[in-house]
C-alpha cells in the first residue's frame, strides 16, 4: 500500500525565521545550550543546564543518566512537551535548522508525529485505555495524511504486523488491557512509526519491560528505524541497552552533561569518574564471579550546584579544591567531550593544561 | 562457599517441598480452575548460603518468597524450616517462627511507614519479640547498615532511596533472623546505588551468618549475589545450578534465551553476541501449556513429550555440567551436544495459535 513517503520538511513559509532545509551533512537535530528552569513560588530549579549535542540523520544517540539528571526533561523541551507556564526554557532546538523553540503551536503539531515522533516508558499511560489501539493508530494517520477509514485499518494492520504482533487484524480491536507489556509498547511503537519519522524520540521505551521481552522491542526498534533511514535518540538509564544500540553516548549528570563520546571509546576508555564509576559499580553476566562491586558512593540527590563547582565532586574519589570551587567546562578534543578537571583516563588529545 | 545440595541431604536451613499455590478462579468459567502462581516447586537453603531465584514478571518468583514466609496462602507441599514444617504452624508458633525468616522488601518507601520515626521502625520488631529495644540497640543497627546515629530521629522521606532500602535491611536484620528472603532488593534504585545494597547485604551475610533467599529479575544481580541459582518459568523451576556452573553452562532454552536477551555494558559484546531471541509473552498461568511449560516458546521444542510430558527437575549428564546442576528439559542433553538445533518460532505460535506443523529438523532425538 503506498504511503507517503518523507522527503522533505513541510515547504511552507517558517514561522521564526529557521535556516529552512538543512544541507546535506547537516545535523538534523541540534541542542544548543538548552536551559530549562521551573520556577515556582519561592525557588526555581534548573533541571537542565548547558545541554548541546547533535543527532544526525539515521544516527542513534543515547543520552544516559539516573534519575533527576535531566535525561527526560531534555526530551520533553525537544517535544515541546513541557507545560508553558512556571517554566523557561532557552537555548536552541535546531530540527533541520528550523528553531523548535520559536515554532508556533500551529507549526509544532505539524511537525509532532509527523517529523518527530515518540515512544514513553509507559505504554498504559500513554494509549487510551477507552479507544481500541486500531482506531489509535488510525487517529495519526487521519490526522497527518488524511487517509480514509478503510485505508487507516489497512494500514494499522501492516504496522502492527510490522511491530511483530501476531494476529495483527483480530487485534486492531482490541483495547490496551487486552494486549501485554511488551505488545503496547509494540503499539505505542507502530503509532510513533505510523508517519515514517525522520526523528524518533525514545524515553525508557523497554524499561518496564521484562528481558526477553525487552531484547524484542529493542529488536523491532533498531531494525525498523534503520528501514526507515530515521534518526534515533535513546533515553536510558541501562548502560547495557546503549552498549547495543547508540552511535553516540551523552551521559548526564545533575542537568548537564558530563561525557560526550562514540559508543566505542567511551565503554573501552570512560573519562567522566561519574561514568567509570557507573561501569564499575554494575555486575556484569560476560566477567569472572566474585569481582567486587565499586559502589559510587552517596546519592545522585547529595549534588552541590554546577554554577560554583562540579556537582559530582561529593561523590568523586578524584575530586579536590578546584573541584569542589569551580565549575568545569565541557571540553571538546579528539570526537569526545568531557566535563571533568581530573579524568580517569587521559589520551594526549584530552590533557589540558587547567 | 556452600556446595550445593542435592535434594536428598538433610541439612539445609530451609526445605521446600512440592510447593504448590493456586488461587481459584470464581465466577462464570471459572469453576475448577484457578491461577497456578507456584505449580511445584523444590527448594534447599543451606545455612549461611544464598539461593537465587531468577524469573520474569508472572513466573511466581514472589509468591514463592511469600509463601514461605505464609504470607500467601500455600495450597499444597511443605516449606521445612529448620526441621519445623512452617506450612502447619498456626497462631502464636508461627509469630515465634517469624523471628528467624525475615523478608526485605523491593520499594522502600511503600514497606516502610511514613508515619513512624526510623527509631520506631527499627524497634517495633524487638519489642513484637519482647526483646529490649534500647536507643544503644538501634543505634548498633544503624552502623551496621552505614547510616549514622542520628537517622534514629529521622523520618522515611527524609533519605533518599539507597539510605531507605539500608533501613528496611536494619529492620529486617534486627531480630538476628537466620534467614532473609528479599524480594527484588535492589531493581528500585539508581544504577550507582544498586552495588552499595548488594555489597551491604553481602557483608551482613558474613558478619551474621545470614541464608539469603534473593529473588530478582535481574540476572547479573542474582549472579553476583548468590552460590546456587534457580530459575522461574510459570510456577516451575526450569533449572538449577551453582551460579557458576549456570552462567557458563545454560542447558534449559528458557535460560539460554534469558542469558542471551540481558544487554551487556560492552559494545564489542554487544555486536559479537548471537541471540536467542524468545518469541512471544509468558502464557496466562491460569491456563499453562500442556508438558512443558515453555514448549510454545521453545526454539528447540520437538515433536515428540514436549507437549504432552511435563520434564522432572533431573540431574543431568553433560560434560562440564557441575553436580548438582538441574535441568527440567527431556532433551537438554541433546540440545548441548549440538544433535537438535533451534528453529524458528513464528510469533503466532508463541501466541499459541494453530499454525501448519512445520517440518522440524529433528536429529538423533531420544
Amino acid at each position: 500500500m503506498a504511503v507517503p513517503t518523507t522527503t522533505s520538511p513541510t515547504p511552507e513559509p517558517v514561522p521564526g525565521g529557521g535556516a529552512g532545509p538543512a544541507t546535506p551533512g547537516a545535523p538534523l537535530l541540534e541542542v544548543r545550550d538548552l536551559r530549562v528552569r521551573f520556577t515556582g513560588r519561592d525557588r526555581a530549579v534548573t533541571a537542565v543546564d548547558e545541554v548541546s549535542f547533535t543527532v544526525s540523520p539515521g544516527q542513534n544517540v543515547g543520552l544516559v543518566g539516573e534519575s533527576g539528571s535531566g535525561k527526560s526533561v531534555t526530551s520533553m523541551a525537544v517535544m515541546g512537551l513541557l507545560p508553558r507556564r512556571g517554566v523557561e526554557v532557552s537555548g536552541q532546538i535546531l530540527f533541520d535548522g528550523e528553531d523548535l523553540l520559536l515554532a508556533d503551536r500551529k507549526r509544532l503539531d505539524r511537525l509532532r508525529g509527523r517529523e518527530v515522533a515518540m515512544v514513553f516508558q509507559d505504554p498504559m499511560t500513554s494509549l487510551n485505555p477507552v479507544v481500541p489501539v486500531g482506531t489509535q493508530i488510525g487517529e495519526v494517520l487521519q490526522r497527518h495524511f488524511g487517509m480514509r477509514r478503510k485505508e487507516r485499518r489497512e494500514r494499522a494492520a501492516e504496522l502492527l504486523a510490522k511491530v511483530g504482533i501476531p494476529d495483527p487484524r483480530r487485534r486492531l480491536d482490541d483495547h490496551p488491557h487486552q494486549l501485554s507489556g511488551g505488545m503496547r509498547q509494540r503499539v505505542l511503537i507502530a503509532i510513533a512509526l505510523a508517519c515514517e519519522p525522520r526523528l524518533l524520540i525514545a524515553d525508557e521505551p523497554t524499561t518496564a519491560l521484562d528481558v526477553t521481552i525487552q531484547a524484542q522491542v529493542l529488536d523491532v526498534l533498531a531494525e525498523l528505524v534503520d528501514e526507515a533511514g530515521a534518526a534515533l535518540l535513546l533515553i536510558t538509564h541501562d548502560l547495557g541497552v546503549v552498549a547495543g544500540v547508540c552511535d553516540e553516548v551523552n551521559v548526564m549528570y545533575a542537568g548537564r552533561i558530563v561525557e560526550q563520546a562514540p559508543r566505542r571509546p567511551l565503554f573501552r576508555s570512560p573519562a567522566h569518574p561519574y561514568t567509570g564509576g557507573l561501569l564499575a559499580s554494575i555486575p556484569r553476566l560476560d566477567t569472572p564471579r566474585g569481582r567486587p562491586l565499586t559502589p559510587i558512593p552517596g546519592s545522585p540527590t547529595q549534588t552541590v550546584p554546577w554554577t560554583d563547582a562540579c556537582a559530582f565532586s561529593p561523590r568523586c574519589a578524584h575530586a579536590d579544591d578546584t573541584c569542589r570551587t569551580t565549575s568545569p567546562r565541557l571540553e571538546h578534543a579528539d570526537g569526545r567531550g568531557l566535563r571533568c578537571f581530573h579524568p580517569l583516563t587521559t589520551p594526549a588529545a584530552l590533557t589540558k593544561e587547567l | 562457599m556452600t556446595a550445593p545440595t542435592a535434594p536428598e541431604t538433610g541439612d539445609a536451613l530451609l526445605r521446600v517441598r512440592g510447593l504448590k499455590v493456586h488461587y481459584p478462579l470464581r465466577g462464570r468459567g471459572g469453576r475448577g480452575r484457578a491461577v497456578k502462581a507456584v505449580d511445584g516447586v523444590d527448594l534447599d537453603v543451606p545455612a549461611g548460603s544464598t539461593l537465587g531465584i531468577v524469573g520474569e514478571s508472572g513466573c511466581g518468583k514472589s509468591t514463592l518468597g511469600r509463601a514461605i514466609l505464609r504470607l500467601a496462602p500455600v495450597t499444597e507441599g511443605t516449606v521445612e524450616f529448620d526441621g519445623t514444617d512452617l506450612a502447619s504452624l498456626r497462631g502464636e508458633e508461627l509469630r515465634r517462627h517469624r523471628r528467624d525468616l525475615q523478608m526485605v522488601f523491593q520499594d522502600p518507601l511503600a514497606s516502610l511507614n511514613p508515619r513512624q520515626s526510623v527509631e520506631t521502625i527499627l524497634s517495633e520488631p524487638l519489642r513484637a519479640h519482647g526483646l529490649p529495644a534500647s536507643t544503644e540497640r538501634v543505634a548498633a543497627l544503624l552502623e551496621q547498615v552505614g547510616l549514622p546515629r542520628s537517622a534514629a530521629r529521622k523520618y522515611p522521606h527524609e533519605f533518599s532511596g539507597g539510605q531507605r532500602q539500608r533501613i528496611g535491611i536494619a529492620r529486617a536484620v534486627a531480630l538476628e533472623p537466620r534467614l532473609v528472603i528479599a524480594d527484588e532488593p535492589v531493581s528500585a534504585l539508581d544504577v550507582s546505588i544498586q552495588a552499595q545494597v548488594l555489597n551491604l547485604l553481602e557483608d551482613l551475610q558474613e558478619a551474621l551468618g545470614l541464608a539469603y533467599l534473593v529473588i530478582a529479575h535481574d540476572l547479573a544481580v542474582v549472579r553476583h549475589v548468590s552460590d546456587e541459582v534457580a530459575v522461574m518459568y510459570l510456577g516451575g523451576v526450569v533449572e538449577q545450578a551453582a551460579s557458576d556452573d549456570l552462567y557458563d553452562l545454560p542447558l534449559h532454552p528458557y535460560t539460554r534465551g534469558l542469558m542471551s536477551a540481558v544487554p551487556v555494558p560492552d559494545p564489542d559484546v554487544e555486536d559479537g553476541r548471537r541471540r536467542l531471541l524468545l518469541q512471544g509473552d509468558l502464557p496466562s498461568p491460569a491456563d499453562p501449556p500442556s508438558g512443558c511449560r515453555f514448549h510454545t516458546r521453545c526454539p528447540f521444542r520437538q515433536e515428540t513429550r514436549c507437549d504432552t510430558d511435563r520434564p522432572e527437575l533431573r540431574l543431568v549428564d553433560v560434560t562440564g555440567a557441575g553436580a548438582g546442576h538441574r535441568v527440567a528439559c527431556h532433551f537438554a542433553e541433546d540440545i548441548e551436544a549440538g544433535r537438535i538445533t533451534p528453529h524458528e518460532v513464528t510469533p503466532e505460535e508463541a501466541a499459541g495459535e494453530p499454525t501448519d506443523p512445520a517440518p522440524d529438523p529433528v536429529g538423533a532425538a531420544g
